[in-house]
């Protein structure tokens, strides 16, 4: 449960190798022991975070959790939740793909739609019907700002967090009387594995920024949080810059 | 059984809301019909929900509101016994028994709670260094089980059991009828002295040479002031009046009583919302009004017991975000203990209305039950940025000197700590896995601690 400050007792990685994801389970654990599952693929990594998370005193459970399998999310959450509730899931997964191989090859494009959209709805889906169960829970959705307008030049990644963000937006609404709640993060750019060997964008952050304001956005029931903080006027200007000017601008 | 609501529901913090099914149990027959409709989500009983906690709420399950099975069932005034439904308030037991010359056995500073709450939390009051906890006046108690069955407990059939339901949070099942041993009274008065204390080695000194004079004691601490004012107190001590101790024309009648209270001690009640600036001022001016030192005063039962009951929902004072109430225990040696916790509290700049603070007699074999010999401090303080860190740091200086903190208002109290805190934590297990393999009964409370 989410105590009356906010603190909790669970806490549910699906992408659980995720630089951002590990970050929010360590910021969590830095305040009070808790059940963390690690959901992810089995990689020699995510035998590693759950060491990790077992010396920063999780009691680490580890699930199978494979985003280009249909079946996964379902089996994934099921698992999860076996040994009780979950109090806080943290949707991390997610690739970000090589731009200029996307403009061309249909595959690869469909093929990251399916693992940022179309994954990530199943497992919302199916973590919104555990959580409802449940009668209380927080989803953590990680979108991005490259979802709120976006731009030519990663707008297959931008498209797919797009509509992930809308699915867990929308969720969230559904979701009010519940007992359960969504929030939906849009970090900007953020010096994690999937952004390795790139150069910084501006506003650039770190895993460990976008975990405290996952922490503080759960505590203060937030429903939508930029991090930092600054790009939500940003974006908002972005939103509402016209199109002609938006296409000639050089990001 | 009347038809269920599903309705977010939270206690007198009105913290962490979450939303149940609730079922109105006016007896035997709606409990057992509630238990064999539970789904995985389990069930627990709620009385009148004045614990401050998410002890009688149950995330997605059933939460069985007890409230209407409020029966007298037997009344034995010769052997100042009675027999009740759980459901039953300390309130309604006042009206109908203190004309009678009987008043319970123990009561919490609001008499709005319900008998099965009251053994449920295994509450004390004023008199816990004399009488101990309300669960010590039971003579036997029907608990409806998770096998469905009803079984007659008490301190000598099946002990375990009826030491891991007092206190045991709802947790071994339903509570249905209680046999209750109350106190005889000739008046319904209480003779008080009342005497003002400058610190706190002032009142702990006062209290561990006088308190077992008086059959009722309690002090009220100031948490805003600091320095050599830190703890100053106004301690009110008393026990109930004879008949000849009564004005001549309290004896006409002098078992009468009304609940109502007039708020005579403190002169102000800051309204609206409270910030460090109006708790401030109000504990000077309730500080400068009480008096040095009083003596024989008469007075209500109302006025001593219950005074904040005059308030009304006062509970909202504190804001939308609710508010904490921070009750811990430390045994005797950690005076320490407590003299830092009341420093780092007035110094943390979080207002906090009056605290109390106790002088415990003997724990009982309540394998969760709270008092141990020793002191206890209550105190509420609002939910603000930081709290959860403030209070954490608390625990660890109260784990330190072998404390605890009270699971009838805990709404934060890290896990692995609260471990430390109760050492039969274990054969409370135990008893629940005999009783409930399945963990049928259950609450936000239970998972949220993993009792
Ligand atoms: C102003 C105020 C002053 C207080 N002062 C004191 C005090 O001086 N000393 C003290 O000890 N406490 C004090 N309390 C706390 C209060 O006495 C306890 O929380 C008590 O349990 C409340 O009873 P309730 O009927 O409201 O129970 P609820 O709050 O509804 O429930 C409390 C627990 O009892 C269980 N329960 C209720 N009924 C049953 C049943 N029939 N069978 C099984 N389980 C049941 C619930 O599951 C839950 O775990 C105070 C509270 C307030 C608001
Ligand atoms: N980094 C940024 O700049 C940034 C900005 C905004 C939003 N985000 C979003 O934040 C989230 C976390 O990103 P991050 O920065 O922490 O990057 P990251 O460390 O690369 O994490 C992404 C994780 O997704 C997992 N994943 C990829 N494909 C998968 C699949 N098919 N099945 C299961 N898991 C798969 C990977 O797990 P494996 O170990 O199995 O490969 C990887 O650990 C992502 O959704 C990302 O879109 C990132």
């Amino acid at each position: 449960m989410i105590d009356a400050l906010g603190s909790i007792g669970s806490l549910l990685l699906v992408g659980g190798t995720s630089d951002i994801a590990v970050a929010t389970a360590r910021r969590y654990l830095a305040e009070r022991p808790l059940r963390v599952v690690v959901a992810a693929r089995d990689t020699p990594r995510r035998a590693a975070v759950a060491d990790e998370l077992r010396g920063a005193g999780g009691q680490v459970e580890v699930v199978d959790f494979d985003a280009d399998d249909p079946a996964s999310p379902a089996g994934a959450v099921a698992a999860a939740t076996a040994n009780g509730d979950i109090d806080v899931a943290v949707v991390a997964f997610g690739q970000l793909g090589d731009a200029a191989r996307l403009r061309t090859d249909s595959v690869a494009a469909a093929h990251l739609a399916q693992v940022n959209f179309v994954a990530a709805v199943a497992v919302g889906t199916e973590l919104a019907g555990r959580m409802r169960t449940q009668g209380h829970g927080v989803i953590v959705a990680l979108s991005s700002v490259a979802g709120e307008r976006v731009r030519k030049t990663n707008y297959v990644y931008g498209s797919t967090k797009a509509g992930m963000d809308a699915f867990y937006s929308g969720l969230g609404d559904s979701l009010a009387g519940s007992g359960v709640s969504v929030l939906v993060v849009r970090p900007g750019f953020v010096r994690s594995k999937m952004t390795e060997g790139m150069p910084d964008a501006p506003l650039a952050t770190t895993p460990e920024v976008v975990a405290e304001a996952i922490v503080a956005g759960v505590r203060a029931r937030r429903h939508t949080i930029w991090v930092p903080g600054a790009l939500r006027w940003v974006m908002t200007g972005l939103r509402h810059t016209p199109r002609a000017i938006f296409r000639r601008l050089s990001f | 059984m009347a038809d269920p609501a599903t309705v977010p529901l939270t206690g007198w913090g009105r913290t962490a809301p979450t939303p149940a099914t609730v079922v109105p149990v006016r007896g035997p027959e709606d409990a057992g019909t509630a238990l064999a409709a539970r789904t995985q989500r389990g069930l627990v009983a709620r009385g009148l929900a004045r614990s401050y906690n998410d002890a009688a709420q149950n995330a997605g399950g059933l939460v069985l509101d007890m409230t209407a099975a409020d029966r007298v069932l037997d009344v034995d005034l010769a052997g100042a016994e009675i027999e009740v439904e759980a459901g039953i308030s300390l309130d309604r037991l006042m009206n109908l028994f203190v004309p009678m010359g009987l008043f319970v056995p123990v009561t919490p500073g609001t008499r709005y709670v319900t008998v099965g709450g009251a053994i449920a939390a295994d509450i004390h009051g004023k008199n816990h260094h004399v009488a101990g906890t309300f669960s010590q006046h039971v003579a036997w108690l029907d608990l409806l089980t998770a096998d469905g069955q009803v079984r007659r407990i008490g301190p000598d059939r099946d002990p375990d059991l009826f030491w891991a339901t007092a206190g045991g949070m709802g947790l071994t099942g339903v509570i249905l009828r209680v046999r209750l041993r109350m106190t005889p009274i000739e008046t319904s008065r209480l003779l008080v002295d009342t005497d003002r204390t400058p610190d706190l080695d002032s009142l702990m000194t006062l209290l561990t040479e006088t308190d077992h004079l008086y059959d009722y004691s309690v002090a009220w601490i100031d948490c805003v002031a600091t320095g050599a004012r830190m703890g100053r107190s106004v301690l009110t001590r008393g026990r109930f009046a004879r008949r000849d101790e009564l004005t001549e024309k309290q004896r006409a009648d002098p078992l009468r009583y009304s609940g109502a209270v007039r708020l005579s001690t403190p002169g102000v009640f800051p309204s609206g919302l409270l910030n460090q600036a109006t708790v401030a001022a109000f504990n000077e001016v309730w500080y400068r009004k009480s008096p040095r030192h009083k003596r024989d005063q008469l007075q209500t039962i109302g006025a001593f017991f219950h005074p904040l009951d005059g308030v009304g929902n006062w509970n909202r004072v504190y804001g939308p975000r609710g508010f904490v109430q921070y009750q811990f225990v430390v045994p005797h040696g950690g005076e320490d203990a407590m003299r830092r916790a009341l420093i780092r509290i007035s110094s943390s700049g979080h207002a906090s209305f009056l605290a109390v603070l106790k002088r415990f007699g003997e724990g009982n074999p309540g394998m969760l039950s709270f008092p141990v010999s020793g002191w206890t401090l209550a105190l509420d303080i609002p939910v603000v940025e930081g709290l959860a860190g403030l209070l954490d740091e608390l625990d660890e200086l109260v784990v330190g000197a072998g404390g605890r903190v009270y699971l009838a208002k805990d709404p934060r109290v890290r896990p692995d700590l609260f471990g430390q805190m109760y050492p039969r934590l274990e054969s409370f297990r135990d008893v629940r896995r005999r009783v409930d393999p399945e963990g049928v009964f259950t609450s936000d409370l239970a998972r949220r601690l993993s009792l």
